[in-house]
Parts: C-alpha cells; structure tokens; sequence
C-alpha cells in the first residue's frame, strides 16, 4: 500500500510539475469557458436579466467537460512518444498511473472552478455557500470518470491516435451544447427536449443550477448524483482494466 | 544474438523486458522469470526503447527524477543521481531543456541517462544508434561504452548495423528459427566458424584453374577464393606454392571475416538486409 501512494504521487507529481513550472498555461486552457462566461453572460444578462445563477454552473460544467476530456491527450502523447513504453518497464504500479494523473486532472479542475466562481462574483454571482462546495464536489467526482475514460480512449487510440481526436471532437459540441448549457432546453421544441434528457450532462447541470441556488434537496440533485456517479464508475472501472491489460 | 525473419527482435526485447507476456515458452531474466515474476525483473533491468523516452512536455532533469523515483529511489538520492548521469552524459547544461529542443544524439543520450537511473545490473538497448548520423552515432557508443566501464553494467542491444555487433558485442549468439547455432566472442565465432578469406586473380582462366586445385578451391572466371584459419601466414605458403607450379599471380588480398560470413557458413543463408540484435 505504501508502494501504491508513493507511485501515485510520482506519478502526480510528474504530470503536475509542467503547470506549476508555467502556471500561465491552465489559464490558456480557461480560455473558452472564460470567453464563454464573459461573452455570452454578459449578453444574457442583458437579455434575461440576472442570469448569473443560471450561467455560471453551466460554464462550470463545460470546464469539467473539456478538461477531463483532453486529459487523454497527455496520455495519448507519452504513448505515441516512448515515455509511456519507458515507464511501463519501471516497477510503477499500473493503477497508480491512472490514479496519479486522475489526481493532477482533478487538482487542476478544482483551481479552475475556484478561480471561474471567484471572477463570477463581481459580476454579480452569488452562490450558496455550502451548496458550492457540494456542488464542486460533484464536479470533480465527474471530472474523474470523464478523465479515466479519455484515457481509455487514448490508449485505445495508439497508437496513431486519429480515434482520439475524432471521438473527442465528435462528442463535445453536441454533450455540451444538448445539456442545456448556454440556452435552456425547455423552450426549444419536444423532441430536443428528449434528446437533451439522454444525454447525462443535462443532470449534472440541472444539478449544478439547484446546488449553486442552495436547493440542496432538490430532485434534480438526486438524479445529478446519480448521473456523476454512473460516468465516475464507469471510467474508474474500464480505466482500470485498460491499464492493467497492458498497452 | 541474430535471430533471424522469424522472431521480430524489439517483439523478443519486448517479452524479455515485461512489456509483452510470452505466449509460450520461459525466459529468465537478472535471475527471475519474466511471466512469473514480471515486478522482480522490471526492478533490476534498464531499458531504452526505440523512441524517446523523455515525455516532451517535461524538462530533461525533471524526468531523470521522476524516473529514479519510479524505482523507489528517494527524491535527494534520485537528484544526485539524475545530476550525476546528465554529467556523465555531457547533459549538464540541457537539464532544464524539453525534449523538444535537443537534438537527436543528444535525446539518446537522455534516454541512455533515463535507463540507467537506478544502476541496472543489465541495460536493454533497442537500436541505440539508428537514425543518427555518423558523428552522433560514434559518440553515443563512446558513452555506452564509457558506461559500461564505470558501472560495469551489461549491456543488451539490438542493432541494424552488423559492424556494430562486430566491434562491440563481447558475447555473439546466433539463433536460427528458434536454435541457438552458435555462441561464442565475434572473434572465436568468425574463426572457428567462417576462416579468413584469400583471393587472388590470375591473368587467364587456365591459371586460376591450376591456382584453385592447388588451394583446393573453386576458380570464378580469373578469380580464385579461399577459406583459410590465418590468412596472414597462409598467404604467402600458398603464393610460394602457385610460384612453383608456374602460375603467374596478378593480384592477392586478405579478407577478416564478418558475421555475416558466419551466419552464410552455419546456415546457407545471407542475413544482410535483416535486423540484427547483437
């Protein structure tokens, strides 16, 4: 078990040390959820009035959605490249990759969040305290599963890597965009409605809303759980088992 | 070792290193089993890989330390380590460079510090000078070979380069579909097995005929080519003898064999345009 941890944090550390070293690239990385958050709010909040409360979960959201999901391309990179090969020789334990660079995707989210809540406030965001770290939470138990299956992805993707690039870019645009994210769902016609249902993004941000309103019984909460719950599953467990196949 | 067309050696290096469990078959690697003990053998061997192994996002110094954590050292002792080895390497001044920026002997380098960050009892090496130029290549073997020294580590490597084998392998093991056929220095394997070679050529045809029955050969045209232990001490003999007998000799050379004479010798067989581990 201490094997286990010291090469998590190894691991950790490793993929950590690049954005700490040169901090201004997560900022790069915010740039579109900040674009989006600046842009688009400002133009509903002119439209809607208010609509802080409403818009900032979402670009929470839509942060943890691509995040996690070019986390893969970190992988994907070291195993078109021989460092993945070199490390795979090292007496490194197999979980301990996956949980190291989970944890980096994870700390990286959680600053990001913060810092999107924090430039939220003057606009005039207010959030519910405790719903916000519930809320957090929530995302960044997400923010793991999506994380884990990108890297299923990528090892699926080696070793050329086309799938990875295709997959990703097919699916974003429309996860994002169906769930409600930017424009409410409920006044577009039925049958987005359903599609929007299908799609489990819409839970996790109807939840994100309900939490960040300080509704912490709300049954969209419920059903956000669960929605975070199935995609963290999911990942950790196909994640796992991609690892310990061997690449 | 020379395996030949029907095991892809990196495929072989592969299994030997843990990376592909064998289908078949046992092969015990630094005193443990490679399928059985896989966690035993990653923690005595080094390897270098094909391609780079320094992720290019990270600093050349920060991977040596991550490396050498990778194999439980602590993180002061795999700082000396990784500033000893970028020393050694004549890294020193590209530490906190990304792999990126380097160029490609100075990358192999780095791949040959990233391998042997723990002191390896044995060191895998696939192809460590392919795809570098001449000058990078000879200085990557003045490194290897300066490593070997200091640390005394052995070394397995596969290699395009025949003459590569030749001049460095201490220890040549010839497999052929699955056999080992030969096993022995390059010298002892090139002597016992191949023979120098003479030729000489002769003004006409009748000449080098008379010169081939003398030597016990075959003539080709005016050229006669023999297969002798000492090239250099039956060269003579063998021209007093062609003197003797009236043939008038136009030219005479000698030949060291290579191991491609060898593997032609045990098996018929050329293996020029294969891969050759050595």
């Amino acid at each position: 078990m201490t094997t286990f941890l010291r090469d998590t944090a190894t691991v950790f550390t490793r993929e950590i040390t690049p954005s700490v070293r040169e901090p201004v690239g997560l900022l790069f990385e915010m740039g579109q959820p900040l674009l989006f958050l600046f842009l688009f709010g400002s133009l509903l909040d002119r439209a809607v009035g208010s609509s802080w409360q409403w818009f900032v979960p979402g670009i929470l959201v839509m942060m943890c959605l691509s995040g996690p999901m070019a986390a893969g391309y970190t992988l994907l990179v070291d195993l078109i490249g021989g460092s993945m090969e070199r490390m795979l020789v090292t007496p490194l334990n197999r979980t301990a990759m996956l949980v190291g660079r989970t944890m980096k995707t994870m700390v990286v989210l959680l600053c990001q969040a913060v810092l999107i809540i924090v430039l939220a406030l003057p606009l005039g965001f207010r959030p519910h305290p405790a719903g916000v770290l519930a809320g957090l939470a929530m995302l960044v138990a997400f923010g793991v599963g999506l994380g884990a299956l990108s890297f299923v992805l990528a090892i699926k993707s080696a070793p050329d890597g086309t799938l990875f690039y295709v997959v990703t870019q097919v699916l974003l645009f429309p996860l994002l965009l169906l769930s409600g994210v930017l424009l409410p769902m409920d006044s577009g016609p039925g049958w987005l409605w359903v599609v929007g249902r299908l799609n489990p993004i819409t839970y996790i941000v109807d939840a994100q809303r309900a939490l960040f309103a300080g509704d912490l019984t709300d049954l969209s909460v419920l059903y956000g759980t669960a929605a975070t719950l199935l995609v963290a599953a999911l990942g950790l467990v196909l994640g796992n088992r991609a690892m310990r196949q061997g690449i | 070792m020379c395996p030949k067309s029907l095991v892809g050696k990196s495929t072989t290096l592969r299994m030997l290193t843990t990376l592909l469990p064998p289908t078949s078959g046992t092969a015990t690697v630094a005193g443990h089993d490679v399928a059985r003990e896989p966690a035993k053998v990653r923690a005595r061997i080094g390897y270098v890989g094909q391609k780079n192994s320094a992720g290019e996002n990270f600093r050349a110094r920060d991977e040596l330390v991550v490396q050498g954590r990778a194999y439980g050292l602590t993180t002061a002792r795999a700082r000396e380590r990784a500033d000893e080895l970028l020393d050694l390497l004549d890294l020193g001044p590209l530490a906190q460079r990304k792999p990126g920026t380097l160029s490609g002997g100075q990358r192999r380098r780095l791949d040959i510090a990233l391998g042997l960050i723990h002191r390896p009892d044995l060191l895998f090496l696939d192809e460590p000078s392919t795809g570098l130029d001449p000058q990078s290549r000879a200085d990557i073997w003045t490194h290897i070979l300066r490593l070997r020294e200091a640390y005394g580590t052995t070394l397995f490597l596969t290699t395009h380069y025949l003459e590569e084998a030749d001049s460095m392998a201490e220890r040549v093991v010839i497999i052929d579909n699955g056999r080992i056929i030969a096993d022995g220095t390059a010298a002892q394997l090139k002597n016992d097995l191949a023979g120098d070679q003479i030729t000489i050529t002769t003004t006409t045809a009748q000449e080098a005929e008379a010169a081939a029955r003398i030597g016990g050969a075959t003539a080709e045209g005016t050229t006669v080519r023999l297969r002798v232990a000492n090239a250099a001490a039956a060269l003579p003999e063998y021209l007093r003898a062609l003197e003797a007998a009236g043939v008038k000799v136009a030219t005479a050379e000698t030949a060291r064999p290579t191991l491609d004479d060898v593997f032609l010798t045990l098996t018929g067989r050329s293996l020029t345009d294969d891969d050759i581990p050595a």
